[in-house]
C-alpha cells in the first residue's frame, strides 16, 4: 500500500498575507486595468489599485519608507515616503495613496526633500540616540535613513521618554526608542491575533504600550518575538543572555554543552557577513567550539525523538479515537502552547504531550548524557541556539525540570545573540575550518531538519507514522505536498486503509482561523501543526532581523536541502534515536520517556511569566 | 490709546482668524479626546488670554498647565499616604486661582481646570498611574463615531460620488435600515464630528445621502423588484414578538430577519412606521416614501400585526410564552400637559394627537381658524407648520425662553417662520379662554430670561402685563412621555415612565424581553432609535445562541487629493413659492447634480486619512 499523496488534495487556504493590503504586485493585479502615471518624467503603465510606492518601484524609481511595512502596515505615519502629485499643493503618502490616469508625482522636489528629511529629524529629537551601544547597529532602520537622508543635526530640543519595563521578561521594549511606526501594533493583531501592543496616551504624548496598560508579565504575550523583528529600530528586542553564557564556560567547574536546532543552521551567517554557501551547520559548530563551549549538538537528535513519541502518541489515540478530542495538535512550539493555553484553553488538551525537541534535549543531556559522561547533571549547563524567543521563557517553566530538578535547559539564545557571542571573539568565520557535532546526540535525520519549517513536523510524523502503522518505509518524499510558505495546508492521506486528515498553518492569525473554523464544524482534521512564526521557525522572532520578504523560503530551502542529502530519511531510522530506545527509554511511550519526554500542559497557567 | 474707527490691522486680523479657527475646531471637537489633553490645551489657551497684572492667573495658570502635563508625561505623584499627590495641588491651585484671581479670564479658566479634575478624576489617576489613556482609542472616522448607528458616512459618499447609488443606499442600509427616511429627516450629528468642520464647514452628509435616496433602486422613489438586503442566515425558527413598529422595532425586526429569525410585529395602530409616520409631517417625510421603504423592509421576512395593543388585545406574558424572544419599543405617545387652566377646554389639541389624526388621514380642517402653538421643539415647529397645512388662518408660536434657547433646530425654526408662523418668545402661557366650552383664547405672561441652571436658561415674570390672544385652536407641544402603564402592570420596571434596560437592551430580571428606543431613552432622534434597534438584534441573536453576522462590503472607491481647496457647503433649499405651506408636498429640494458633486468632494476620506490609514477606515460587518 502506498500513501496517497494527490497535490490536488493539499489546497492553499486564506494565502493572503495576513492584513490583506490592496493588490501591489503584477500577479495580484493580473487581471485589473492599466493606469498611465509619471513618475520623475518617467512614463510607466502601472496598475489600477496599485500605490504610487509600487508604482513608482516599476518605474525604478526608489522612493525611501520607514514606518511602511510591505502587506503589513501602511499607515502613512513617518510622513517620509511624501512625493508631490502635480496639481496638489501639499504633499501625498506613496505608501497608502492609489495611483490614477495621468497622475504625474515627483519624488525629490525641494518640498519633499526637506519635508521627509525634516520628519526624520523630528524623529530623532525624539529617539534615544545611542547607537553605539545599541544591538540594532547597521540594521537599524532609522539609522540608515537618517544616514541615506544626510541630517548631521538636530535642531529641535531632545526629549526621551522614560522607559519602564521588567528586564527579566524574554521581551524586551525600550520606550526611549520607539519612533511610533505601529509596525508591532499590526504584527500582533493582524499577524499573530493577540492584541497586546495597542496606542498608549493621546494627542501629542500618543506611544505604543501594552493593551490596557497591563505589565508586560501580566499580559497574554505568547513572546513570539515576531514585533521584535518588524520593528525598524532597537525599541524592541530579547533579553539578552550571551553574558550568562560566557559565565557559564569561565566556570572550571561547569560543563558546558549546546543544542542547535535545526533552523539556525539556516541563518547564522545573515548578519555576520558569512555567504549562505559558507555558513554551514558545521561551521557553526566548530565557532561554538572555539567560543569555549565543551560540547556541541544537534536539536535534530531531539527533533527525532520527538516525532518517534508524537508519532507513537498520534497512533495510540488515532486507534482510541473516542477516548480524545479532535484533532491533536503538535506542541513543539511554545509561543503556539502559550497562545491557545491564553485564547483557546478548552484546547489545551488536544495539544501533543510530547516536550519540544529543546526540552526533550535538555531532559536527555542531563540524565542519558550525564550517565554517560559519568558526571553530576548539576555541573552541566545546558545551552540551546534557537530561532526563537518563547524558547527563553519555555525552558525556564516549572515543569521543565525533570533530568535533576534544575532546568533542562539553563540558557536559550536567539540566532541574534549567538551570532553576537561569535562575533565578540573575533573569530576568522572565512577560514574557520568544519567540524562534525559531538556524538551520539549530535546525530540528527533529515526529518529532524525539516522540523524548522512550516509542514516540516507534520511531514516528518506522517514518515515516521507511516511506517509505524503499515510496517514499512513510505517514499521519503511521499507527502512532499504539505511543503511551502501558504498560511494554511490541508491534505488528506491514506494509512493503511485509513484517511488521516491533516492541516498545517504559520501565524498565530492563521492558526486563529482554523480553530474558528474547527469551533464552527467548517473544518475537520485529525492532526494538526502550528507554528506560531508565519513560515515556521525559519521566520522566527529569534532570527536575524532581515527585511527580505523572501529570506523564509531562502532558509527553508537550505532545510529540504539538507534533508534530501541526509543518508537517513526517517527519524525512527536515525542510529542514535534506535541506540538511546535500547539502552535508555525502552520504547516510546514507555514509562521514563512518560518522565522525560512528555509533559502536562497543564501543569502551569497563564501567563505564567 | 489712540481713537480709532479704521480698518483693523492684518496683525488684528490674523488673530480673530486664529479665534475663529479655534472656534471652529472647538466646535467638531472629537468624540475622543482625551480629557486630560483637552485640560491642558484649555489652560494653555486660557493662559495666553492673561493680561499679566495678577498673580494667580499670570503665575498660576502656567503652573496649573504644568501640572496637567506633569500629569500626560507619566510625572506626576500618585496621591498616597504621603499626601495628596500632584492631582491635589492641581485642585488646590485650580480653586485659588478661582477664588483669589481679579478677573474672569483667570476665575473662570480655573472654574473650568477645577471642574474638569472633578469630572475627570478617573482619568486623571488612570494617567497618573499607569501612564496610558483610558478614553477608548478606537474612533478612526470622526461622522462614523459621531453616528449613533456607525454608518458608513465616507463609504456611502464615495459611492454617491461615483454615480453608484443603489451600492450607497445599501451600504446604509448595513447599520441603518432607514436610508430613506434618514435621508429626508436625520438630524445628522455626524455632521457635527465632520472634520471638514476645521477647514470650512461640514460635510452637507444627509444632503448627499438625499441624492444617493433620490436615484437608488430601492430607494426614495421605488423602481421594484426590491434588491433585497444580503441575508446571511439560514432560517433559525427562531419567532420574536417586536411591540411598535416605530425606527427602533422596525430596525431590530429588519437585522433580525436577515440574521434568519422570523420576527412578528404588534403594532397598535393602523399603520406602521411609529412617530415616523405619526409624529413627522408628510412635508418632511412624504409618506410614498416612508410606506416603500417599510413595504422594502418587511420584504426580508417581516410580519406585521396593526390594530393590536399589547397590554389590552394581547398580554405581555402571552407573547413571552408564545415567542423565543420579545422586544419592546412603543415609543414615547403619549402627550405632557401644561396644567393651566381652560386645557381641556375644546381646540386644545396635544401636538402628538394632531400628528396622529393626520397621520392616519383623519387630518381636523383649521380653515379660517387662529391656531397658537405652545413649545419650542422640533414638534412644535412641525405642528406649527402643520396648522398652516390645514388651512389655518394665523398661526402663532408661543415659547417661554428666548427664540435662541429653542430645542428646535434653528433650520426648523427658520422654515416655521418663513412659511408664515409668527413667533412669540418669552411669553408664558398662564390660562386658555374658553366660550362655551370652546377655546376662544389664550393668556400669556410676558417673561425675561434670568439665572442659568443645570445649562440652560431659566425664564422669570417679567412683570410685563399679561397678553391675550384670541384664538380657536391650541396645539400644546411641550413635550411626550411613555405609556408604559400596562407594562409596569405586566411587571416590566419603570423609571419616571421610561422602560429601565440594561446594556444591550436586556431587562434585568426578564430573560427574553429587550426594550429601546424612545421609551427607554426617552423621546429622542430617528437615528438614536435605529441604533437602538440595531444593539437589540445584535442582543437577542446572540441571547438566541447565535452570532450572525450583518455584512456589506463594496468596493469604495479610493480617494483623491482634490478635498484640500477651500470650498463652502452646499445646502439644500426649501421650496419657493407663497404656496409650500399650503400643502403636504415635500418642501425640501434636493441637491443639483453639480452641487452633489462638489458636495461629495468635499469629504475629506478619514476612512483613508489619518488614523483610519492604521486601524481600518470601516467595520464591513457587524
Amino acid at each position: 500500500m502506498v500513501a496517497k499523496s494527490n497535490p490536488k488534495e493539499t489546497k492553499a487556504k486564506a494565502a493572503k498575507e495576513p492584513n490583506p493590503k490592496e493588490a501591489n504586485t503584477v500577479e495580484d493585479t493580473a487581471n485589473s486595468g492599466r493606469v498611465n502615471v509619471t513618475i520623475n518624467g518617467r512614463q510607466v503603465q502601472a496598475f489600477e489599485n496599485m500605490t504610487i510606492l509600487a508604482a513608482a518601484s516599476m518605474a525604478g524609481v526608489k522612493i525611501p519608507t520607514l514606518c511602511f511595512y510591505w502587506g503589513l502596515n501602511d499607515p502613512g505615519a513617518c510622513r517620509v515616503c511624501v512625493v508631490e502629485v502635480e496639481g496638489e499643493d501639499q504633499l501625498v503618502a506613496a505608501c497608502n495613496n492609489k495611483v490614477y490616469e495621468g497622475m504625474a508625482v515627483k519624488t525629490n522636489t525641494a518640498k519633499v526633500r526637506k519635508a521627509r528629511k525634516l520628519n526624520v529629524e523630528l524623529l530623532l529629537s525624539q529617539h534615544n540616540v545611542q547607537c553605539t551601544s545599541c544591538v540594532r547597529g547597521g540594521s537599524c532602520e532609522l539609522r540608515l535613513i537618517a544616514n541615506d537622508l544626510n541630517i548631521s543635526e538636530v535642531r529641535f530640543r531632545k526629549g526621551k521618554k522614560k522607559p519602564v519595563w521588567n528586564r527579566d521578561f524574554p521581551l524586551i521594549r525600550d520606550a526611549s526608542k520607539c519612533i511610533a511606526c505601529w509596525r508591532c501594533v499590526q504584527v500582533c493583531d493582524n499577524m499573530q491575533a493577540s492584541h497586546i501592543w495597542a496606542m498608549k496616551n493621546r494627542a501629542t504624548h500618543t506611544g505604543v504600550g501594552v493593551a490596557k496598560a497591563q505589565p508586560i508579565e501580566q499580559s497574554l504575550c505568547t513572546i513570539c518575538g515576531q514585533c521584535i523583528t518588524h520593528c525598524p529600530t532597537a525599541a524592541l528586542k530579547e533579553r539578552d543572555d550571551v553574558d550568562r553564557v560566557l559565565d557559564a564556560i569561565a566556570d572550571p567547574d561547569k560543563i558546558t554543552l549546546i543544542q542547535i536546532a535545526p533552523s539556525v543552521r539556516t541563518s547564522w551567517g545573515e548578519s555576520l557577513g558569512l555567504d549562505r554557501e559558507k555558513a554551514t551547520v558545521n561551521r557553526l559548530v566548530a565557532a561554538l567550539r572555539a567560543v569555549g563551549i565543551d560540547y556541541v549538538f544537534d536539536t535534530d537528535f531531539t527533533a527525532d525523538l520527538t516525532i518517534t513519541e508524537e508519532a507513537s502518541e498520534f497512533v495510540e489515540r488515532f486507534t482510541h479515537k473516542d477516548s480524545y478530542s479532535w484533532p491533536m495538535f503538535t506542541s513543539c512550539c511554545p509561543a503556539w502552547v502559550r497562545w491557545v493555553k491564553g485564547n483557546h484553553p478548552e484546547m489545551v488538551d488536544r495539544l501533543s504531550t510530547a516536550k519540544s525537541p529543546q526540552q526533550m534535549f535538555g531532559a536527555t543531556a542531563k540524565s542519558y548524557y550525564a550517565q554517560a559522561l559519568g558526571v553530576d547533571p548539576c555541573r552541566i549547563v545546558s545551552l540551546s541556539a534557537m530561532p526563537c524567543l518563547a524558547k527563553k521563557h519555555e525552558c525556564a517553566l516549572p515543569t521543565m525540570n525533570d533530568a535533576c530538578g534544575a532546568q533542562d535547559v539553563d540558557v536559550a539564545l536567539t540566532v541574534r545573540e549567538i551570532d553576537r557571542l561569535i562575533c565578540a571573539d573575533f573569530i576568522d568565520l572565512e577560514n574557520l575550518a568544519e567540524e562534525d557535532f559531538d556524538e551520539p546526540l549530535g546525530i540528527g535525520s533529515g526529518a529532524g531538519e525539516i522540523f524548522g519549517a512550516t509542514g516540516g513536523v507534520m511531514e516528518a510524523a506522517l514518515r515516521s507514522g507511516y511506517y509505524y502503522v503499515v510496517g514499512t518505509n513510505p517514499d521519503p518524499d511521499a507527502f512532499a505536498v504539505v511543503r511551502g510558505q501558504e498560511s494554511w495546508k490541508e491534505a488528506t492521506f491514506d494509512l493503511a486503509g485509513t484517511p488521516v486528515r491533516i492541516a498545517i498553518a504559520s501565524g498565530l492569525g492563521n492558526a486563529e482561523k482554523l480553530i474558528e473554523a474547527i469551533k464552527a464544524g467548517e473544518a475537520d482534521y485529525d492532526f494538526v501543526e502550528i507554528m506560531a512564526c508565519p513560515g515556521g521557525c525559519v521566520g522566527g522572532g529569534g532570527q536575524p532581523i532581515s527585511k527580505d520578504l523572501g529570506i523564509r523560503a531562502k532558509r527553508s530551502k537550505v532545510l529540504y536541502d539538507l534533508d534530501s542529502n541526509n543518508a537517513y530519511r526517517f527519524s525512527h531510522e536515525n542510529p542514535a534515536i534506535v541506540k538511546i530506545y535500547d539502552e535508555f527509554f525502552g520504547k516510546p511511550l514507555s514509562e521514563k520517556s512518560h518522565h522525560l519526554l512528555h509533559t502536562d500542559h497543564q501543569g502551569w497557567g497563564m501567563p505564567n511569566a | 490709546m489712540p481713537l480709532s474707527g479704521q480698518e483693523k490691522t492684518a496683525a488684528q486680523r490674523s488673530i480673530e482668524d486664529i479665534y475663529q479657527k479655534l472656534g471652529e475646531r472647538a466646535q467638531v471637537g472629537a468624540t475622543t479626546t482625551c480629557p486630560v489633553e483637552l485640560t491642558s490645551a484649555f489652560v494653555k489657551m486660557a493662559a495666553s488670554q492673561s493680561c499679566g497684572k495678577c498673580v494667580p492667573c499670570r503665575i498660576g495658570l502656567a503652573k496649573l498647565a504644568g501640572l496637567v502635563d506633569e500629569v500626560l508625561e507619566g510625572a506626576a505623584t500618585a496621591a498616597s499616604e504621603a499626601g495628596e499627590g500632584t492631582i491635589g495641588l492641581i485642585e488646590e491651585l485650580a480653586e485659588s486661582i478661582y477664588l483669589s484671581a481679579d478677573c474672569a479670564i483667570g476665575y473662570e479658566a480655573a472654574a473650568v481646570a477645577y471642574t474638569a479634575v472633578k469630572a475627570f478624576r478617573e482619568d486623571f489617576c488612570y494617567h497618573i498611574e499607569r501612564n496610558d489613556c483610558m478614553a477608548d482609542a478606537f474612533a478612526p472616522v470622526p461622522c462614523v463615531t459621531g453616528c449613533p448607528a456607525g454608518v458608513d458616512v465616507p463609504g456611502y459618499l464615495a459611492l454617491t460620488a461615483a454615480g453608484r447609488y443603489d451600492d450607497a443606499i445599501k451600504l446604509v442600509r448595513k447599520d441603518n435600515p432607514f436610508a430613506v427616511a434618514c435621508a429626508l429627516i436625520c438630524e445628522h450629528p455626524c455632521e457635527m464630528q465632520c472634520r471638514r468642520g476645521m477647514v470650512d464647514g461640514p460635510v452637507n452628509i444627509r444632503a448627499i445621502k438625499r441624492f444617493a435616496a433620490d436615484r437608488a433602486q430601492n430607494g426614495i422613489t421605488n423602481t421594484a423588484p426590491f434588491q433585497l438586503f444580503p441575508r446571511n442566515a439560514e432560517p433559525t425558527e427562531k419567532r420574536i414578538a417586536v411591540v411598535g413598529s416605530g425606527p427602533a422595532g422596525l430596525t431590530a425586526a429588519f437585522y433580525l430577519a436577515c440574521m434568519g429569525h422570523a420576527p412578528v410585529i404588534y403594532e397598535q395602530r393602523a399603520q406602521l412606521g411609529g412617530m415616523l409616520r405619526y409624529g413627522i409631517p408628510a412635508y418632511r417625510l412624504p409618506r410614498e416614501a416612508l410606506d416603500a421603504e417599510i413595504d422594502y423592509l418587511l420584504a426580508h421576512g417581516i410580519e406585521a400585526k396593526t390594530s393590536v395593543s399589547v397590554g389590552k388585545d394581547v398580554a405581555l406574558d402571552e407573547l413571552h410564552a408564545g415567542y423565543d424572544a420579545v422586544y419592546l419599543a412603543i415609543g414615547a405617545h403619549a402627550a405632557s400637559r401644561l396644567g393651566i387652566d381652560g386645557e381641556d377646554a375644546q381646540g386644545v389639541i396635544s401636538a402628538v394627537d394632531l400628528l396622529r389624526l393626520v397621520g392616519d388621514g383623519d387630518a381636523p380642517d383649521f380653515s379660517g381658524k387662529g391656531v397658537v402653538v405652545v413649545g419650542g421643539g422640533n414638534v412644535a415647529m412641525d405642528v406649527a407648520r402643520t396648522a398652516l397645512r390645514l388651512g389655518a388662518d394665523k398661526v402663532t408660536i408661543a415659547y417661554r425662553r428666548r427664540k435662541q434657547d429653542m430645542t428646535a433646530q434653528a433650520a426648523e425654526v427658520e422654515a416655521a417662520v418663513a412659511e408664515g408662523c409668527g413667533l412669540l418668545d418669552l411669553h408664558a402661557p398662564v390660562g386658555i379662554q374658553a366660550k362655551g366650552g370652546t377655546v376662544c383664547g389664550i393668556s400669556l405672561q410676558p417673561q425675561m430670561i434670568s439665572v442659568i441652571e443645570k445649562g440652560r436658561a431659566l425664564p422669570k415674570d417679567s412683570g410685563a402685563d399679561r397678553l391675550t390672544l384670541d384664538c380657536d385652536i391650541v396645539l400644546v407641544a411641550i413635550g411626550q412621555r411613555i405609556d408604559s402603564g400596562a407594562f409596569e402592570q405586566a411587571g416590566i420596571e419603570t423609571s419616571c415612565g421610561r422602560i429601565v434596560a440594561t446594556g444591550g437592551a436586556g431587562l434585568p430580571g426578564k430573560a427574553g424581553v429587550f426594550a429601546g428606543g424612545d421609551c427607554v431613552t426617552g423621546p429622542a432622534t430617528v437615528i438614536r432609535a435605529v441604533a437602538d434597534g440595531k444593539a437589540a438584534a445584535r442582543a437577542i441573536d446572540g441571547y438566541l445562541g447565535f452570532a450572525h453576522p450583518i455584512s456589506f462590503e463594496p468596493d469604495i472607491p479610493a480617494p483623491f487629493f482634490k478635498s484640500r481647496i477651500h470650498c463652502a457647503r452646499s445646502n439644500m433649499t426649501e421650496l419657493a413659492g407663497k404656496d409650500a405651506h399650503k400643502s403636504f408636498d415635500l418642501v425640501e429640494a434636493g441637491l443639483l447634480p453639480d452641487e452633489a458633486a462638489q458636495e461629495a468632494s468635499r469629504c475629506l476620506r478619514c476612512d483613508h486619512f489619518g488614523l483610519g490609514a492604521l486601524r481600518g477606515g470601516r467595520q464591513v460587518s457587524w
